[in-house]
């Protein structure tokens, strides 16, 4: 368990492990670790949430989401966005990093070698299709804020690689 | 009311907002598909910061006051962002010079806000670190790679350096919300700032081979609401969709 979800009552962790990442579906909000306490008070679920990039448009959608989720079971819920502390990589759970990997997204490396992966300087990305390290930068910035674009060079597929935010 | 805060907040968000609807042009114009999604993506993490900016900004003006009618129903003269990000899009050199000089203002402002006594500034300043620490990582490596690249490239990011190196200076002018918000341990004191900017922005232009301008002339205005001609322009194409439909919602 880490840090973002020790807050959370076990009846409604299971309810939210329903709620995915819009642009990930494969992944659980609980699995993101953008979740950061849920509670029963007054008899209505109050869950914050934390953004992973201050834009990121999925956001809405999954507040939404977390609604109907709760309101499918009964309960009416209620979401608050907070933004300290400042969500990292590190809070995406051991499963949540498997799951991005079958799903063709190379999960975050650590700080050191993220800087290293992103400046070109190192093969340090594996490629989620092959495993091989041979693969190679092709964009800072890909499909959504949190992912950079590589190619392996091995396979020939491109994927997207989820960047190290500390 | 705190009106400074207020006018502190609007100092702070507007260079994102202006900055971030500049680069939102480039959207299905970049030079390149990877190069059109970088300046989009750096565009979506301003517009980000600006939302957590205006929402507390809302919750203090109180009333009717929303994220939408701050962002979209202001006077030009109401708008507090430097000139430096109204700056248009021309070449892409220019887009680049642009947002390299802003990016490394932009993260060293931030990095005093974190610090800041008001609580939701200093969580919306450690949360924008992250995010402007890599658009200064992408904005630097190309000043780099166009200045030390072809004699096009060079001669182009040098013309865009050269053009905006004027509006550098207006970033480190104090307005009056300026000053009371650094008394009062809120703001951050930009005339600390200047000689740290100045050092970072000349080595990664040394780097890139490129000269750095010596021209003792600035422009100033935008802190104050005094903006270039290009503002009004910005604007009509900003607001249209709340003027012309008032509350509309996506």
């Amino acid at each position: 368990m880490t840090e973002a979800t020790e807050h959370i009552d076990q009846k409604l962790f299971e309810i939210l492990e329903t709620v995915s990442d819009p642009e990930i579906p494969v992944l659980s909000i609980m699995e993101m670790g953008v979740v950061r306490s849920a509670k029963i008070i007054n008899g209505i679920v109050e869950v914050q949430i934390t953004p992973t990039y201050s834009g990121c448009p999925a956001m809405d959608v999954i507040g939404d989401d977390i609604k109907l989720a709760f309101k499918q079971k009964g309960y009416e819920a209620k979401i608050e966005l907070i933004l300290s502390p400042a969500w990292t990589t590190d809070w995406i759970t051991p499963k949540g990093r498997a799951a991005l990997e079958k799903y063709g997204i190379a999960s975050p490396l650590s700080e050191s070698a993220d800087k290293e992966a992103l400046l070109g300087n190192k093969k340090v990305v594996k490629c989620p299709q092959c495993g091989s390290f041979n693969t190679k930068l092709v964009s800072q910035f890909g499909s959504t804020a949190c992912k950079a674009f590589f190619q392996c060079e091995d396979c020939l597929e491109p994927f997207d690689y989820f960047k190290c935010l500390k | 009311m705190n009106n400074n805060l207020i006018q502190y907040i609007y100092g702070i968000a507007d260079n994102s907002l202006i900055l971030g609807q500049r680069l939102g042009e480039l959207c299905g114009h970049g030079p390149s598909l990877e190069t059109d999604i970088a300046m989009t993506n750096i565009s979506l993490d301003l517009f980000g910061q600006v939302r957590s900016y205006f929402q507390y900004a809302a919750k203090l003006i109180g009333g009717d006051a929303t994220e939408d009618t701050i962002a979209f129903l202001r006077k030009e003269r109401e708008y507090k962002n430097v000139l430096l990000v109204e700056q248009p899009n021309q070449d892409f050199a220019y887009s680049i010079a642009r947002q390299f000089l802003f990016d490394v203002y932009h993260l060293l402002v931030l990095e005093e806000l974190q610090n800041s006594k008001d609580e939701t500034l200093s969580a919306i300043a450690k949360k924008s670190i992250k995010e402007v620490s890599y658009h200064t990582r992408f904005s630097s490596d190309w000043i780099r790679r166009l200045g030390d690249g072809t004699e096009e490239s060079h001669n182009r990011i040098q013309t865009a350096i050269n053009d905006l190196w004027i509006f550098t200076d207006e970033l480190f002018h104090q307005t009056d919300a300026d000053k009371a918000m650094v008394t009062e341990g809120i703001g951050v004191d930009v005339t600390l700032l200047k000689s740290n900017y100045f050092k970072k922005v000349n080595e990664i232009l040394e780097e890139a081979t490129l000269q750095i301008p010596t021209i003792e002339y600035f422009q100033k205005g935008g802190k104050q609401g005094i903006h270039s001609e290009h503002m009004g322009y910005l604007l009509a194409q900003m607001q249209y969709m709340q003027l012309a439909y008032p509350n509309m919602n996506w």
